[in-house]
């Protein structure tokens, strides 16, 4: 190797690696911390007697959104209210007895599963458990 | 004995030689022909991007970009900040009226070739500010933090979580993490207020520096008799303004007989209310992906829009370099019509999300 491209060489290296130096803390600092993620098998999603039949709610599963549902016939359901299409929170309908999401118009039945629109899969849903006075929902294992 | 503003003069050109400058502006000329009337739309994109400078600035005194005070905070400059619901209504209004500038000037220089040799840096810096205001009018409208804005970003950013391989990373750096949360405002007003305004004033200088030096295209065709020059200071120059001052009195009166809306806060915890969409200009892409099959063939429908929207873009970025003829001083019909078509499904496109919004 010449001198000259030894030199030129060095000098680039020494360039490049200053310039990383500076990137390498300014792009980890921009990236979002870990949030603590809290993990939920069961949460307290009402009480009993608090819905009528044919209306829902909306509980906090965790850091996410629950849709809790007491049918036509007074049976409690519980899904995720998180759409499988794009995230928006669904909604229920009494009318038509559906979960719909507005955002595009999705439609799921009173079991989950996609009756219209975009939405890829069926939403996930949830055991529903009476203990004393508490509607306890939890994960399906 | 030379006056005071005389002496004035004197001595700041010493010190900065003006003059030189105030020479090459007085040899500026603008070409004048029947399509004139396009050029104003660049000055104006300008004019309402300075609008958008100040009122951001003022409205930056009272604004508080915290998920728990935000929308509090617009409500307090609504109806306690004197003057309040003016500002705010003017950065809204001109938002969108710069968006939809943007949109006529880039198509109007589209159809003029105005592109061609040596314009193409001019095209594609254009292209880039078209993406930075987008990005703009996106990160803007969830700072108020109501219902509405609240939705229409989560379904914004998981569409950004479908493209392959960056798309989870990228989500989640927008997002501040791998859902829309509290941490989201504080970063959509970091992209909104520091980053783009910094990236912009970039571009948009090389953008503006390069119309200086090459001048303004004269369209295809045009033979010598239909084009005169009119002299850029003062002719062109006070046609500007003129145009400037017809845009302030639009956005005074939009503002004061049609003020932004609040709306309701954002409750991640509660259904997405119905009407959810994105600003007028993203709702031709909105409408496409609503409206597309879930699947076509074997692929999903969703990646497939995706994936046409990022070949249109590269597309669109490309056209001074694949319009060959156009570089030899030639009107390409092929390029003249696939224009056309483009425009035509944005039209037709944003006018179905708006009539008929049940498809
Ligand atoms: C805020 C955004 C923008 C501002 C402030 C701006 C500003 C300007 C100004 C002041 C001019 C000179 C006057 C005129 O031709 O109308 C101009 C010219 C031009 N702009 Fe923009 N512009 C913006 C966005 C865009 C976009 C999105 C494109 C296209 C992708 C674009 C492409 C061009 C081209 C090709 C010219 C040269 C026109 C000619 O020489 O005839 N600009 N721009
Ligand atoms: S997000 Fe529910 S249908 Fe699109």
């Amino acid at each position: 190797m010449k001198r000259r491209r030894f030199i030129d060489f060095l000098l680039g290296g020494g360039i490049a690696g200053t310039i990383i130096t500076f990137l390498y803390p300014v792009l980890k600092y921009i990236w979002p911390p870990k949030q603590s993620e809290v993990i939920v098998k069961s949460v307290v999603a009402g009480k009993i007697n608090e819905l009528a039949p044919n209306t829902y709610k909306i509980f906090k599963f965790g850091s996410s959104p629950g849709i809790l549902i007491n049918t036509k016939e007074g049976e409690l359901k519980a899904f995720t209210a998180v759409c499988t299409h794009l995230s928006c929170t669904v909604t229920y309908d009494g009318d038509t007895e559906t979960i719909f999401c507005p955002c595009h118009n999705g439609r799921f039945d009173l079991k989950g599963n996609v009756i219209s629109g975009p939405p890829p899969r069926p939403l996930e849903a949830y055991n529903v458990e009476i203990v004393g006075e508490k509607i306890l929902v939890s994960k399906r294992t | 004995m030379k006056t005071f503003w005389e002496k004035i003069w004197l001595y700041f050109d010493y010190r900065f030689k003006i003059s030189d400058l105030a020479q090459l502006t007085k040899k500026k000329k603008v070409p004048e022909h029947k399509y004139s009337f396009w050029y104003y739309f660049g000055g104006i994109c300008l004019f309402l991007f300075i609008i958008q400078v100040i009122t951001g600035i003022l409205l930056l005194l009272y604004y508080t970009p915290s998920a728990d005070s935000a929308f509090e905070s617009i409500q307090y400059i609504m109806s306690q900040v004197k003057f309040g619901w003016l500002i705010r209504s003017v950065h809204s209004w001109s938002a969108n009226l710069l968006i939809g500038a943007i949109f006529i000037h880039m198509f109007s220089t589209f159809f003029l070739r105005a592109y061609r040799p040596p314009r193409e840096l001019t095209w594609v810096t254009g292209f880039f500010l078209l993406l930075i205001f987008l990005a703009f009018g996106f990160t803007g409208y969830l700072l108020p933090w109501n219902k509405l804005a609240f939705f229409a970003t989560r379904v914004g950013t998981d569409i950004v979580g479908i493209v392959p391989i960056i798309g989870e990373k990228l989500k989640t750096f927008l997002l501040g993490g791998k859902v829309i949360s509290n941490a989201t405002l504080p970063r959509f007003f970091w992209i909104h207020v520091a980053v783009l305004p910094f990236i912009t004033v970039l571009i948009l200088g090389v953008h503006l520096l390069l119309v200086q030096t090459l001048g303004m295209s004269t369209p295809i065709g045009l033979s010598d008799r239909e084009v005169k020059e009119i002299p850029f200071f003062p002719n062109f120059v006070l046609k500007d303004f003129l145009a400037w001052i017809l845009i302030l009195g639009l956005i005074g009166i939009l503002c004061v007989f049609f003020p932004w809306e609040i709306g309701e806060k954002a409750d991640p915890f509660a259904s997405a209310p119905p009407g959810i969409k994105p600003e007028w200009y993203f709702t031709f892409m909105f409408t496409t992906l609503k409206i597309i099959p879930s699947k076509i063939l074997f692929i999903e429908g969703e990646k497939l829009a995706l994936f046409g929207f990022f070949i249109g873009g590269l597309f669109w970025l490309l056209i001074p370099f694949l319009d060959k003829k156009a570089q030899k001083e030639e009107k390409s019909k092929l390029f003249f019509i696939i224009g056309l078509l483009i425009l035509i499904y944005i039209i037709v496109m944003t006018l179905v999300t708006y009539f008929f919004p049940k498809l």
